[in-house]
């Protein structure tokens, strides 16, 4: 790292080496040196205080009056063993959820965002429904909307009506966050600056035009990090599913605590939704690291 | 870089957290269940009961309560299969109506570890070998069947055997041993569909979501009778463990209360007691078919 207002370094106009080549002073090896034994002693003082204060943590729990009781009740390897098989095949419908509702999230999201902000008084009907749709469903709780879904549509007995619960499910879930990803959308078109798109406007490209090219790509770049938390957010949620009576992780863990009176299940069904979710909290950490990086903070 | 003033912040914290490790508890009874079980009559006396709370008998039941095991969500009523058991089991305990107070302890609290709300929870739980390692059950008030509850009309109304159900979408609670019994008679075809709530299944039995409702015996005769028109009884039948299978009282591992609630239970099946209570509020199970 060379700093600006630095006398440079001796220019090694030598034989050896390149004429003008930089060479590091004395002073800025002594510079480095210093930093590094900073950093190795931070990073020493904090595995010190970390191990510290787990062991501390661990000693507190091992050490109450009821631990032996909650260890084979929450910790009892031999359930552990028994109860993954099928969480684990639950668990698949979890992702299966995921992974169906979250395109159908994206496109009812955006679709809502856009029909906000079309301006003329001709499409006020559409934008009162759009405002409707988004206060109506944020207000909700998810697992009622998935309850009222879940119960709801299949006692219309309309033809053609899904009567897979996973399917049911997937609208709730989709019906739900639609309307959290909708502003998430919305607030990313209203954070682009308005010169953008009367530029866009000025250089001859119609509404839809200046939307499509100028401000959505804008817009979209700058929610990312938001919407990858309504994500994770979502991965969770697939267990609310579970309320319609698909066999998904947490109900299958909540059959085999029943069937033995023991919560070790549960765990099973918290570590895999653990490891679904943190990689994809990191990664939208480093996509919000980037995007500062590149912004040049 | 770690300032010096940090360590006093850094000593705090760590005083703090000491100071929250519990004291090792000598004075609880809890762990070790109680390695001589009294003789029943010696401290079964009212006054020697080691209870939640002194003078009360604290019986736990969830919310809400069905019917035939008690009546219009009240247990207090003393309406109701279960209710009136836990009403007679007081009553030879020497607690008059009025000394008994009920909680709802929901299902999955039932079995949590740690210090209970209640003296013992009376909920249709089933006595299973698994169940017994976390909690005590006392003997057994109830022989239960499952049962299978289908729509007139619908092709599963008039199965000829257990495997005739095979192909069928079955509904059943949460963590009944409905479930298991599903899983080990009838091995369908198709996964069950696994409701939080008795009612949720009673109502995708009603949209037709499942085709096949399976809960006990008496919640069947009341499902048929009170809560969907046009359905019935196709068959009972039960898990194929060989043992039948009993409802049994729920008690904290370890409860000093079990023997006392045994005697009494035994003395409720001895007089004939117990018998004219299921007889008054769960019929006789006349008129199901026997599905093998």
């Amino acid at each position: 790292m060379s700093h600006p207002g630095e006398p440079p370094g001796p220019l090694a106009a030598d034989a050896a080496g390149v004429p003008g080549a930089w060479v590091k002073s004395g002073r800025q090896r002594e510079r480095e040196r210093l930093r590094r034994r900073r950093e190795l002693r931070s990073g020493s003082v904090a595995s010190v205080s970390t191990v510290v204060f787990v062991v501390l943590v661990i000693y507190v729990v091992t050490a109450s009056p009821g631990w032996p009781r909650v260890k084979e009740t929450f910790f009892d390897a031999e359930r552990f063993a028994d109860a993954f098989p099928d969480v684990l095949s639950g668990f698949l419908l979890n992702i299966k959820i995921f992974l169906i509702a979250e395109p159908l999230i994206l496109i009812v999201g955006l679709l809502v965002a856009l029909v906000r902000t079309v301006r003329s008084p001709l499409f006020f009907p559409l934008r009162a429904l759009a405002v409707l749709y988004t206060d109506v469903f944020r207000g909700i709780p998810t697992i009622l909307i998935i309850y009222l879904v879940g119960f709801g549509l299949p006692a219309l007995e309309l033809r053609g009506m899904p009567s897979d619960l996973a399917v049911l499910g997937i609208i709730a879930l989709t019906l739900s966050y639609g309307a959290y990803v909708a502003e998430v959308f919305r607030a990313g078109i209203d954070s682009v600056h308005p010169s953008q798109r009367a530029a866009a406007r000025s250089l001859g490209l119609t509404h839809g035009q200046s939307m499509r090219f100028v401000v959505l790509p804008q817009a979209v770049r700058r929610v990312v990090p938001p919407l990858l938390n309504d994500f994770v957010s979502l991965q969770k949620d697939t267990a609310l599913v579970a309320t319609i009576g698909p066999l998904e992780a947490l109900r299958q863990a909540q059959i085999h605590a029943a069937d033995t009176f023991n919560y070790t299940p549960y765990l099973a069904a918290a570590l895999l939704f653990i490891a679904l979710t943190v990689p994809m909290a990191r990664f939208t950490d480093y996509l919000a690291a980037r995007s500062q990086r590149r912004r040049g903070a | 870089m770690l300032r010096p003033s940090m360590l006093p912040i850094l000593g705090a914290l760590a005083m703090v957290v000491v100071a929250c490790a519990p004291a090792d508890d000598t004075t609880s009874a809890s762990g070790s269940p109680s390695s001589a079980a009294p003789s029943a009559s010696a401290s079964c006396a009212k006054d020697q009961l080691k209870l939640l709370k002194p003078g009360t008998l604290t019986v736990g039941t969830d919310k809400p309560a069905y019917e035939p095991w008690f009546k219009d969500d009240e247990p207090s009523n003393g309406e109701g299969f279960e209710s009136a058991v836990a009403y007679a089991v007081a009553g030879k305990l020497g607690f008059a109506k009025s000394e008994v107070a009920w909680t709802v302890a929901p299902f999955n609290s039932a079995f949590a570890p740690g210090a209970k709300q209640f003296d013992f929870d009376v909920n249709q739980v089933s006595i299973t070998p698994a169940r017994a390692k976390a909690v005590d059950f006392s003997d057994g008030y109830y022989t239960v069947k499952q049962a299978a509850v289908a729509l007139n009309g619908s092709k599963y109304a008039t199965p000829a055997s257990l495997a005739d159900l095979k192909d069928a979408k079955i509904g059943v609670q949460v963590g009944t041993t409905s479930l298991t019994a599903v899983k080990s008679a009838i091995q369908p075809s198709a996964q069950p569909n696994v409701y939080n709530e008795q009612i949720d299944a009673v109502n995708a039995l009603k949209n037709k979501q499942v085709d096949v409702l399976v809960v006990d015996l008496p919640t069947a005769f009341y499902v048929t009778a009170a809560q969907v028109e046009g359905s019935k009884i196709v068959g009972q039948f039960g898990s194929d463990e060989g043992a039948a299978e009993q409802f049994g009282l729920v008690f904290q591992k370890g409860s000093a209360l079990v023997p006392c609630v045994n005697a009494a239970i035994g003395e409720l099946r001895s007089s004939g007691e117990l018998a004219s209570i299921e007889t008054r509020w769960l019929g006789s199970a006349a008129g199901a078919p026997d599905l093998k």
